[in-house]
């Protein structure tokens, strides 16, 4: 009798690593809290980097890898922060990790590294990344930031993937450098607005719109 | 305690220190891969000038085994120097007269005596920052086989469109001598017109004229430093012809 009370006490101490609560930090961010198309940050890189799929994955990658690891660190130092100076110490910890993001990616993917340019330094600046600081890390433990983060990382990722591949399709007749229309036979002349920012901004204003008109979005008024 | 100005100063100099560490050995760590890539790109960039590079050449072998490096000093002269170790935005700021020039000598496939191309570097300014680039001479030394720029900071959509295939491409087949006159190839104002009967003028940017007239002070100028080598090959070539 005793041991199995001790079982229960021992579960309820330690909460499994993937609890329904921490499978929803993970999903939620994917589509009901997604950060672009829902929290709308994060839009400034989301329209420059998805001409094409690839950066538009390697931008995703590295802002996920950003987003867990500044989470991690400082939901560890949450509680030694001095809440004075703590959008500071947020600020070096987050340009930290872009600098190594930004410095791992010039030494192995540079025709990337070029390509991305000043989108990987602004990083540093992302909402999402500060957004998801302050307003997570700070106040929970180290696993569940962990969580929250690469949730956000793969919400941002997914909006980024999709308006990047119809901008490549329909834009550039291609898929990660594929030429699917070639492959196809097809003779199709890419439609040049998409390969401009505005195009994006009208892909992702028809995702937001595809999105809220399925989740039943409501404006408050 | 967690509010104490000592703390907080303390907490600071911590948290500078450990970041600071951690950067300066990634910097490190990665520096030898990172000037790889960088030595990779130059030599990608001069040989663009002269072939198409296919997705996954090997850029080292074939700049090893076809491209001859030489400097020269303004009167046509070989220097001894490697052309790796002249920085041509360096050299930029000497008078002309002074000026170490690499030149690359794109060779033969079938015999490596003989000069097919010479890719010549270029540097000046465009209207925000420096700008600079490649030039491929054909073997007459007056046809420019292709051209490659880059840029630092010209304006996306305009100045920096000289670093696309599109503006590149222009100057294919230009020529820079009449006769025995260097006059260089000089990007024009405006856009949309059909230069292709001049053998001297390109057609222009839209938006962009001072960053063409940067082009084209840049390539004046280096025509003009290359100009003594250039007549040199082109009178040995013609003979050699004849």
């Amino acid at each position: 009798m005793s041991e199995v009370a001790e079982l229960v006490k021992e579960e309820k101490k330690s909460e499994p690593l993937f609890s329904k609560k921490n499978r929803k930090l993970l999903s939620n961010p994917l589509d009901a809290d997604n950060p672009i198309t829902v929290q709308v940050l994060g839009v400034c890189s989301a329209l420059a980097v998805t001409t094409q799929m690839k950066p538009a994955f390697v931008m995703a990658l590295a802002l996920t890898v950003v987003t867990a690891s500044s989470n991690l660190i400082i939901s560890f130092m949450r509680n030694s922060i001095p809440s004075r100076i703590r959008i500071i110490v947020q600020l070096a910890v987050v340009s930290l990790w872009v600098i190594i993001v930004d410095q791992l990616l010039k030494a192995y993917v540079y025709d990337i590294w070029k390509q991305l340019s000043v989108f990987v330094g602004l990083i540093i600046t992302n909402c999402i990344v500060m957004g998801r600081l302050e307003a997570y890390a700070m106040g929970n433990k180290p696993w569940p930031s962990f969580l929250d983060g690469i949730g956000n990382g793969l919400g941002y990722g997914l909006i980024l993937l999709i308006v990047a591949f119809f901008r490549e399709l329909f834009g550039g007749g291609s898929i990660f450098g594929f030429k699917v229309f070639e492959a196809l036979g097809i003779q199709y002349q890419g439609n040049g607005l998409l390969l401009l920012p505005a195009g994006a901004c009208v892909i992702v204003g028809l995702v937001i719109w595809i999105q809220r008109s399925i989740n039943g979005y409501r404006e408050a008024h | 305690m967690r509010q104490s100005n000592g703390y907080i100063v303390f907490y600071a100099a911590l948290l500078t220190i450990v970041c600071g560490g951690l950067l300066a050995y990634a910097s490190q760590a990665l520096k030898p891969a990172q000037d790889a890539n960088v030595e990779l790109e130059r030599k990608a960039n001069i040989l663009s000038t002269v072939m198409v590079l296919e997705k996954g050449a090997d850029i080292n072998g074939i700049y090893d085994s076809r491209i001859r490096e030489v400097v020269i000093d303004y009167n046509g002269n070989k220097v001894d120097k490697k052309a790796a170790d002249v920085n041509t935005g360096a050299e930029y700021r000497k008078k002309p007269q002074d000026r170490l020039l690499p030149v690359y000598e794109f060779l033969s496939a079938t015999d490596p005596n003989k000069v097919e191309n010479a890719v010549l570097p270029v540097f000046g300014f465009g209207l925000w920052n420096t700008i600079s680039g490649y030039v491929a001479l054909e073997g007459d030394f007056n046809t420019i086989k292709g051209v490659n720029y880059a840029h630092v900071g010209e304006t996306p959509g305009l100045g920096a469109r000289i670093a696309s295939a599109d503006i590149q491409n222009r100057y294919k087949g230009k020529k820079i001598f009449d006769g025995d006159n260097l006059v260089s190839v000089v990007m024009q104002k405006g856009e949309g017109f059909d230069y292709s009967s001049d053998p001297h003028k390109v057609d222009g940017m839209s938006g962009a004229t001072l960053t063409a007239k940067g082009v084209n002070n840049m390539l004046q100028e280096y025509f003009g430093c290359y100009l003594k080598y250039l007549n040199k090959n082109k009178s040995a070539n013609q003979q050699a012809s004849l």
